[in-house]
């Protein structure tokens, strides 16, 4: 097991390296100038010039790269002379629409996306899996049915159709709720809670919808296998059958699903943040891609990578540790 | 949900999986209305112009006369709803709803089609050289489905749009809706393969080891055609499943793009930017924002449906405990 984990971290260093490379080349080899970027409606031929210099964007593809990937891990400095300015680590650079550090961006934006996230992820799993598992009990009855063909639906409806339906009704129409306006939880709870309430509706309706029906296409599959019979015939109850056997077994799949599922979340809930104006990093994202802020298109699109990834190596060791049946090789 | 299998007693004739699935997907009535439904859309994505032509509408021409003179919003019952104009006229331009539904049919399911076909191909060629050969090969391409797949889809996506439709242009492509359409196609394939690629690789790796393809290695069958003889014609029911859960996630995709902005130039219309234009009147004219998520329900529900049922009816083991 040891040696497994070790060699998986060690294929997910490489992998984020190469995934820095891709992300930094996409974003910064574009075809129009960065530096011509970077004073938007003030720019003067000086000052794109000066700011190319300044920014280090005259230097070749590789180095800029370097450079970034140095200010990540120990800062760096920008300009020369006495006009330099200090960007202490972990430095993601300067955005080019406000002047703030994007590090400072991203760690602001953050806490917003996870607290929705896992908010929606609790949501979703405890409804998605319990109606999955009643589905699959009742395999063809009425209530199989009844919550199959709702999650159909749930399924099919478009994100953005469901939050703006739930921000039309409950906000504009019958003033259940006030409009969103963000607060961290700990400082105004009543209204986080306000705020994070239909978003996390949004998002847990069309993943619960998905996760009902992977649970009981899981839990009817190794139903039918070979070990639950043996395992009714030498006597368990039902309940033990269904709750050491069938439902450990199906386990794995829902669980794949379930990290990378977080992980894509923690990385931005583009459409439900944009809906419900939450600030999180989904928000910063789209913001930043109107805007042609490259720093922080690239710090974005790098940070979301790197939870889908971590949750990649996350979830394989998990499998080992659920599924005794995964050998390790 | 799933497809109703009753085992049919007969003398046992070998049947192929082709066979048998079609013969389970004709018993299922969810699956056979599906496909109905499915085909007469396409039809009316085919002919939409000669129909909207027939009936006497154009999705560009203003009409304003029908709109109330304050807030501009269309007059009578539904949205405006007429003879004339069947599916009523959009608030503000009046223009006839019928008829954009009926164009924006065409490019919604253009994009989705070609987005879907391109997919399959570039995730099943990938899929089956990774799994095929083994060693430094696949290594590099599973690798690269990774990264692939560790990127924020839709972020990237909205990011490179312009990028792409800039080097479109550049290869002398006119701008305006050629290059936009074509852009988005591209953006919305070139990160859906991953999924399939991974699938297809496991099916290959499987495949590979078993007897008839060690038989064709015997006989020295070349490597292309122990590829398209012996293991692409195992590889369909996947792939055929994959399509049709594709299609519903790219229509999505497309209407989830125009809400953020990224769609086609207007006035032309697609089911994306008719929902996101007239999300806004929701309110005081919910008859217009019906009509074209009713139709893009329509598609993805029976596209789902009809994946539902294709799966049970491919799945050998099914219709048997």
């Amino acid at each position: 097991m040891f040696p497994y984990i070790v060699r998986r971290i060690f294929v997910m260093f490489l992998m984020l390296t190469l995934l820095s490379i891709v992300v930094f080349l996409l974003f910064n080899a574009v075809p129009t100038d960065p530096a011509r970027l970077t004073c938007g409606k003030s720019c003067t031929p000086e000052v794109i010039a000066a700011n190319r210099i300044r920014l280090g964007l005259d230097q070749p593809l590789l180095t800029q790269y370097l450079e970034w990937i140095k200010g990540f891990f120990v800062g760096r400095t920008y300009g020369t002379g006495s006009a330099t300015f200090e960007c202490s680590r972990p430095c993601l650079g300067y955005s080019f629409r406000s002047g703030e550090e994007v590090t400072t961006l991203i760690v602001n934006a953050v806490p917003v996306t996870m607290y929705l996230a896992l908010g929606a992820f609790t949501l979703w799993m405890v409804v998605g899996i319990s109606a999955g598992i009643v589905a699959a009990k009742h395999q063809g009855k009425w209530q199989d049915r009844t919550i199959m063909g709702i999650a159909l639906v749930g399924y099919s409806l478009p994100v953005f159709f469901v939050g703006l339906l739930l921000l039309i009704f409950a906000i504009v129409r019958w003033n259940v709720l006030p409009y969103p306006d963000y607060e961290p939880p700990f400082e105004d709870p009543v209204a986080f809670f306000q705020t994070m309430l239909l978003p996390w509706v949004t998002l847990a309706i069309l993943y619960s919808a998905y996760y009902a029906r992977l649970t009981r296409s899981q839990i009817l599959e190794t139903m039918g296998e070979d070990y639950i019979r043996t395992a009714r015939a030498k006597g368990l109850s039902e309940r033990v059958v269904f709750r050491k056997h069938a439902f450990r077994a199906g386990l794995t799949p829902i669980v794949t699903s379930a990290g990378l599922d977080l992980a894509g979340l923690l990385g931005g809930a583009i459409i439900t943040e944009y809906i419900f104006s939450l600030p999180g990093l989904g928000r910063v994202a789209i913001g930043a891609v109107t805007d042609y802020d490259l720093p922080t298109i690239t710090a974005a699109v790098l940070v979301s990578a790197v939870f889908i990834i971590i949750a990649n190596l996350v979830v394989d060791i998990l499998y080992v540790a659920i599924d005794p049946r995964v050998r390790i090789t | 949900m799933g497809a109703n299998v009753a085992t049919v007693i007969e003398p046992v004739v070998g049947r192929t999986l082709r066979q048998i699935a079609w013969s389970r997907l004709r018993k299922d009535r969810v699956a056979i209305g599906s496909m109905i439904i499915l085909v007469f859309i396409t039809f009316i994505a085919i002919f939409g112009p000669l129909i909207s032509n027939w009936i006497g509408v154009n999705p560009y021409d203003f009409n304003t006369e029908l709109l109330s003179d304050a807030g501009s919003l269309p007059l009578g019952a539904f949205g405006g709803v007429s003879l004339a104009h069947p599916l009523g006229v959009e608030p503000l331009t009046g223009r006839d709803i019928l008829a954009r539904l009926l164009y924006g049919t065409r490019i919604s399911l253009l994009i989705a089609v070609s987005a879907t076909i391109i997919t399959v191909l570039l995730g099943t060629v990938v899929g089956v050289i990774s799994g095929y050969s083994r060693g430094r090969t696949d290594t590099i391409l599973s690798r690269f489905m990774d990264i692939t797949l560790a990127f924020p889809l839709l972020l990237v996506i909205i990011a490179m749009s312009p990028v792409i439709e800039q080097r479109l242009q550049t290869f002398g492509l006119p701008p305006g809706n050629p290059s936009r359409i074509t852009t988005l196609i591209l953006v919305l394939s070139v990160f859906g393969w991953p999924y399939l690629a991974r699938l297809i690789r496991g099916q290959v790796i499987s495949l590979r080891e078993r007897e008839f393809v060690e038989a064709a290695i015997s006989i020295g069958s070349s490597n292309r055609r122990i590829l398209f003889r012996e293991l692409l014609p195992n590889l369909w029911a996947p792939i055929l499943i994959y399509a049709t859960i594709a299609m519903p996630a790219l229509i999505g995709a497309e209407a989830a793009l125009a809400y953020l902005g990224i769609s086609v130039v207007p006035p032309t219309p697609t089911w994306g930017s008719m929902l996101q234009e007239s999300v806004g009147y929701f309110t005081v004219d919910p008859f217009y924002f019906f009509v074209p998520l009713t139709m893009l329900l329509a598609v993805v529900l029976s596209f789902n449906l009809l994946g539902d049922a294709l799966r049970d009816a491919l799945d050998p083991k099914s219709g048997r405990h």
